[in-house]
C-alpha cells in the first residue's frame, strides 16, 4: 500500500482542479446573463401606450388584415437594432457620441432638438396610458399620475442601473397579460395564422395610416439610441457580441409576438362586433368587456398600464442622457447636482411636464399620442441613415461593418420607411387621412 | 482671442490683397512646437488645397486672413500623419481634462496671437467645453460680431491647454504626435480608474499603454471587475503580464480567476516565475474563504528579533510600507507565535525583544474560515489585519482592512 499517499495526493489536485473548474463555469453563466437583457427590455418596452392603441386600431377596423406587416416589421427591427447593439459593442460609445464625433456639432444639436421633442410627446403618451389604465381600475388620475411620476423620479434616483434594470426585466415578463387576453378572446387562428403570412391590403388612406403607424410605433428611434447606450454600460465585449445579438433577436421575437396579440385580441372581439371607433387603448380594454370577458378586458388593462409605466421609467432618463451626451453636458446619476445641472433639470423637467399636461382638463390625448406617433415616424429615417453610414466606417467598425448583403437589406428597409413616411406626411398634410384629421 | 470657429471657412488673401481660398483645417505641428499653429489648409474648390505655414502669415482676424507672401510660393497640401488637426483631431472630440479630472467634449478652441522674435504666432490657448462653445459652433457661418454678442451672457467653461491630455488609439500615431501621459500619471490611481470608466475600450487601451506599469496596476484595480477583465483579455499579453506582477498578489489572483481559462494560462506563463506560483497558490482557495481574501506577501520575524534588528529587516526587505502595520512572529517551523502592530515600536528601545511586545490575544483564521466570519472578526476586535495559518498552524498570509471593505462594498452593490 505504498502508493496509497500518492494516490490521495492526486485525488486531491484532481478535486482542486473540479473546483476551478466550477468556478470557472459559474462565472461563463454570469457572463451569459450579463449580455441578456438590453434587447429584451428594448424589444419589450416600445409597446409603449400610443403603440398599443395603434395596435388596438389596427385590429379593430381592419380585423386580421394589417398581421402581415409584423414580419416585414419585425425584420427591420431586428436589422435596425442589431446594428446599434453591434456598434454598441465594438466601439464603447453611445449613438448620439458617435453622431457627434463623425458628424459635428450642429447636426447633433438639430437630431437632438428632434430627440427631444418626439420624446416630449411619447413621454405624454406613456402618462395618458397610466391614467386612462387606472381610471378603468377606478382610481381617479389626479392621484394616479403624480404617484406614477414620483414613483419614476424615486427608482431611477435611488436605484443603480442593475437593480433598475432587473425592475424593467419583471415589467417585462408582465407583458404575458397581452397574451393572455389574446388567449381569452377565442381568435379564429387559423384565419390569423393565414393573414400573418399572406398580406392583404386594402387602398384606403386609413389602412395605409394605420399600416404606417404600426411601423412607427414598432420602430421607435429612441430605442436605437436606448439600446447602443445600455450596451455600452454593460461593457460587452466583441468577443461575448453572440449573445448580445441573441438577446436583440429574442427581444425583437418577444416585441413581434407582443404586437400579433394585441392586434389578435382587437380583431376577434371588437372588429367582429364592428366597435371601430376607439379612441385609445383604454377603450380598447373596456370594450373588450362585453366582448370577451371581465379577466380579458383586466389583462388588457393591465398590460397596458405596465407598459406605460415601463416606458415613461425609460425614455426621460434615456433622452437627458442621450441629449447631454451628445452636447458634451455632464450626465450621470452618480454626480451630484451642481456638477451636471442640465441632465437633471432635463430629466425633471420632462417628467413634470408630461405628468401635468395630462391633468389638464380636456387635454387632446389621442391627438397628442397619435402627434408623438407621427414624429416618431419623421426622425427614424434621419436616425436609420445615420445608423447605416456609421456602421459601414471601417475605422470605426473594423471588421465588424456590415456584409454587402445585409446593407443591401437594410438599405432597402430604410429606404421603405423613408417612403411611408413621406406619403404620411402628405397624407396628413392634404386632410386625407381621417386619423390625422383630427390632429 | 479668436476663436477657431471663427478662422475655419475664413477667406485667405495673398500679399497683393489677391483671393488664395478659404481655410479648411488648422494644423500643429507637436515635433516643433505643441501649441503653435503651424499650417493652414487652404481650401480652393475643386483645386488642390494649399499650405500656408505660420511665417508667410500677415495678420489674422476673424473671417479673414492676410498672408505676406504670393499665392505662389505656397506648398501643395499633402495629408500628414504627425501633425495634429483642429477639425479632426480635436473639434466634437473626448479629451481628458487633467486638472479637473474627468473626460470631456471639445466645442471650441481659443487661441492667442503672442509675439515670437517680432512675428506674431497663433497658439492654442484653452479648449473650449462650455455653451458659448456650443453657441459658436451652432452659428457657425453668421458675422462672428452677432455671435459674439449673443455669447456675452452665456457662461464659459474652458480647460487650459496645458491640462488637456488627448486620447489617440493608434500607438504609431501616438509616437508621432508626442503625446505624453506624464500629467495623467501624476494623478491618483483612482481619479484615473473613473477617468478610463468614462472612455471607450479601445481608448482605455490606449492610455492604460501608455503609463507607466506601477501605476497602470494600481489603476487596474480600482477599475470595476469586469472592466478589469476585459482590459486585460485585450491588452497585449506581455503588456498585460507586467502590469499584474505590479499588483499585489491577493487583487492579483482574484483578478486572473476571474479571465477566461486560456488567457489566465498565457499570462501566467509570462510572468515572472515567482509571482505566477504565488497566484497559482492563491487560485486554490474558494473565493469566499479567508484563504481567498489574504496576501500571501506578510513581514513575519523570528520569535527572538529586538526591535533594532526589525527596523533594519524592514529597511532591507523593501516591504511595501503602505500595508505594513504589524509584524509577526513566527517560530522555527513558520508557526504563528504573535503579531506586534508596528506603532508599538515607535515607543519600544533597540533592545526590547518583539516578543514582549506582542498584542493579546493572538486572533488568526486558518485559510478555510468564510468571508462572513472573517468580516466579523474584523468588526469585533476592531482589526486592520488579521493573519491566516494553515492546518499546520504556519503562517501563510494576512488579510487587511481594505480587503474586507472592497469585498463589503462589492457585495452591498
Amino acid at each position: 500500500m505504498a502508493n496509497a499517499p500518492l494516490a490521495l495526493t492526486r485525488t486531491l489536485e484532481w478535486l482542486r482542479a473540479q473546483r476551478r473548474r466550477v468556478r470557472h463555469s459559474r462565472r461563463r453563466l454570469a457572463l451569459l446573463f450579463a449580455a441578456v437583457g438590453p434587447g429584451l427590455v428594448t424589444g419589450t418596452v416600445n409597446q409603449d401606450a400610443g403603440g398599443i392603441y395603434s395596435y388596438s386600431l389596427g385590429g379593430a377596423q381592419y380585423g386580421y388584415w394589417l398581421l402581415w406587416t409584423l414580419i416585414p416589421v419585425g425584420v427591420l427591427l431586428y436589422i435596425s437594432e442589431e446594428m446599434c447593439a453591434r456598434m454598441g459593442v465594438v466601439t464603447g460609445k453611445g449613438l448620439s457620441d458617435l453622431i457627434r464625433e463623425e458628424f459635428g456639432f450642429r447636426i447633433t444639436f438639430l437630431l437632438m432638438l428632434a430627440v427631444l421633442a418626439m420624446s416630449l410627446g411619447n413621454i405624454l403618451a406613456e402618462f395618458a396610458g397610466i391614467a386612462a389604465s387606472m381610471e378603468l381600475f377606478g382610481v381617479s388620475r389626479y392621484v394616479a399620475v403624480p404617484l406614477a411620476a414620483l414613483f419614476i423620479w424615486g427608482i431611477v434616483v435611488r436605484g443603480t442601473y442593475r437593480t433598475v434594470e432587473k425592475v424593467f426585466l419583471v415589467g417585462c415578463s408582465f407583458y404575458v397579460a397581452y397574451l393572455l387576453s389574446a388567449v381569452l378572446a377565442r381568435p379564429d387562428w387559423m384565419v390569423a395564422a393565414y393573414h400573418t403570412v399572406v398580406p392583404t391590403v386594402a387602398f384606403e388612406t386609413g389602412y395605409l395610416v394605420l399600416a404606417l403607424a404600426l411601423v412607427g410605433s414598432t420602430v421607435a428611434p429612441w430605442q436605437h439610441f436606448y439600446l447602443q447606450s445600455s450596451v455600452v454600460e454593460r461593457g460587452v465585449s466583441p468577443r461575448h457580441y453572440r449573445q448580445t445579438r441573441g438577446d436583440v433577436f429574442f427581444g425583437t421575437l418577444s416585441c413581434v409576438v407582443i404586437v400579433f396579440s394585441i392586434v389578435v385580441a382587437c380583431a376577434a372581439t371588437l372588429h367582429v362586433a364592428r366597435r371601430t371607433e376607439i379612441a385609445t387603448a383604454a377603450e380598447a380594454a373596456e370594450a373588450l368587456r362585453p366582448l370577451a370577458g371581465f379577466y380579458a378586458s383586466s389583462l388588457f388593462a393591465f398590460g397596458l398600464l405596465n407598459a406605460s409605466l415601463l416606458a415613461a421609467s425609460i425614455l426621460p432618463l434615456s433622452t437627458a442622457y442621450v441629449i447631454c451626451e451628445g452636447l458634451g453636458l455632464e450626465a450621470s446619476l452618480n454626480r451630484p447636482f451642481r456638477e451636471a445641472p442640465i441632465f437633471y433639470w432635463l430629466y425633471t423637467a420632462l417628467i413634470v411636464v408630461g405628468a401635468s399636461l395630462i391633468l389638464v382638463p380636456g387635454a387632446p390625448l389621442v391627438r397628442i399620442m397619435v402627434l408623438s406617433q407621427v414624429i416618431n415616424g419623421v426622425v427614424l429615417p434621419v436616425v436609420m441613415i445615420f445608423v447605416l453610414v456609421l456602421v459601414n466606417r471601417r475605422e470605426l467598425m473594423g471588421e465588424f461593418t456590415n456584409s454587402r448583403g445585409y446593407n443591401a437589406v437594410a438599405w432597402s428597409a430604410s429606404l421603405v420607411i423613408i417612403l411611408l413616411t413621406l406619403l404620411l406626411v402628405y397624407l396628413g398634410l392634404s386632410g386625407k387621412a381621417p386619423i390625422l384629421a383630427r390632429l | 482671442m479668436i476663436h477657431a470657429t471663427e478662422l475655419i471657412r475664413a477667406a485667405v488673401y495673398d500679399v497683393n490683397g489677391n483671393y488664395v481660398g478659404r481655410v479648411r483645417e488648422l494644423c500643429i505641428d507637436p515635433s516643433e512646437q505643441p501649441n503653435r499653429i503651424a499650417w493652414l489648409v487652404i481650401a480652393r474648390g475643386r483645386f488642390q488645397p494649399l499650405l500656408a505655414r505660420y511665417d508667410q502669415v500677415a495678420s489674422v482676424a476673424p473671417r479673414a486672413i492676410r498672408l505676406n507672401v504670393l499665392e505662389l510660393s505656397l506648398k501643395a497640401y499633402l495629408p500628414n500623419e504627425a501633425w495634429l488637426t483642429v477639425s479632426k483631431d480635436l473639434l466634437d472630440q473626448q479629451i481628458i481634462d487633467v486638472h479637473g479630472r474627468k473626460v470631456v467634449r471639445v466645442n471650441d478652441l481659443d487661441l492667442v496671437e503672442i509675439p515670437v522674435n517680432g512675428r506674431m504666432e497663433l497658439r492654442i490657448a484653452q479648449v473650449d467645453v462650455g455653451l458659448a462653445g456650443a453657441l459658436r459652433r451652432l452659428l457657425q457661418g453668421l458675422p462672428p460680431g452677432w455671435i459674439r454678442r449673443l455669447q456675452k451672457s452665456l457662461p464659459t467653461r474652458a480647460i487650459r491647454w496645458e491640462f488637456v491630455d488627448l486620447i489617440e488609439t493608434d500607438p504609431m500615431r501616438r509616437v508621432k504626435l508626442k503625446i505624453p501621459h506624464a500629467k495623467l500619471a501624476q494623478l491618483h490611481p483612482a481619479d484615473i480608474a473613473d477617468i478610463l470608466e468614462e472612455l471607450a475600450p479601445s481608448e482605455r487601451e490606449a492610455v492604460l499603454e501608455t503609463l507607466p506599469e506601477e501605476t497602470a496596476a494600481e489603476t487596474l484595480g480600482e477599475l470595476k471587475p469586469e472592466l478589469q477583465v476585459r482590459l486585460l483579455e485585450e491588452l497585449d499579453a506581455g503588456r498585460a503580464a507586467d502590469i499584474l506582477e505590479h499588483m499585489p498578489a491577493d487583487e492579483r489572483a482574484d483578478l486572473v480567476a476571474e479571465l477566461p481559462e486560456e488567457t489566465s494560462r498565457e499570462l501566467l506563463a509570462d510572468m515572472e516565475r515567482k509571482q505566477a506560483a504565488e497566484t497559482e497558490a492563491l487560485l486554490q482557495f474558494e473565493e469566499n474563504t479567508a484563504g481567498g481574501l489574504m496576501n500571501p506577501r506578510v513581514f513575519s520575524v523570528a520569535e527572538a528579533s529586538t526591535v533594532a534588528s526589525v527596523i533594519e529587516n524592514v529597511r532591507q526587505s523593501g516591504i511595501d510600507l503602505d500595508t505594513l502595520d504589524t509584524v509577526y512572529l513566527v517560530n522555527d517551523t513558520g508557526g504563528l507565535t504573535g503579531a506586534v502592530p508596528v506603532a508599538r515600536l515607535l515607543l519600544a528601545t533597540a533592545e526590547t525583544l518583539l516578543a514582549s511586545l506582542c498584542a493579546d490575544p493572538l486572533v488568526f483564521v486558518d485559510t478555510d474560515t468564510k468571508e462572513r466570519q472573517v468580516i466579523e472578526m474584523f468588526d469585533k476586535y476592531n482589526l486592520r489585519s488579521l493573519p491566516v495559518v494553515d492546518t499546520d498552524q504556519k503562517l501563510v498570509g494576512v488579510i487587511t482592512a481594505d480587503d474586507v471593505i472592497s469585498r463589503l462594498w462589492q457585495t452591498r452593490r
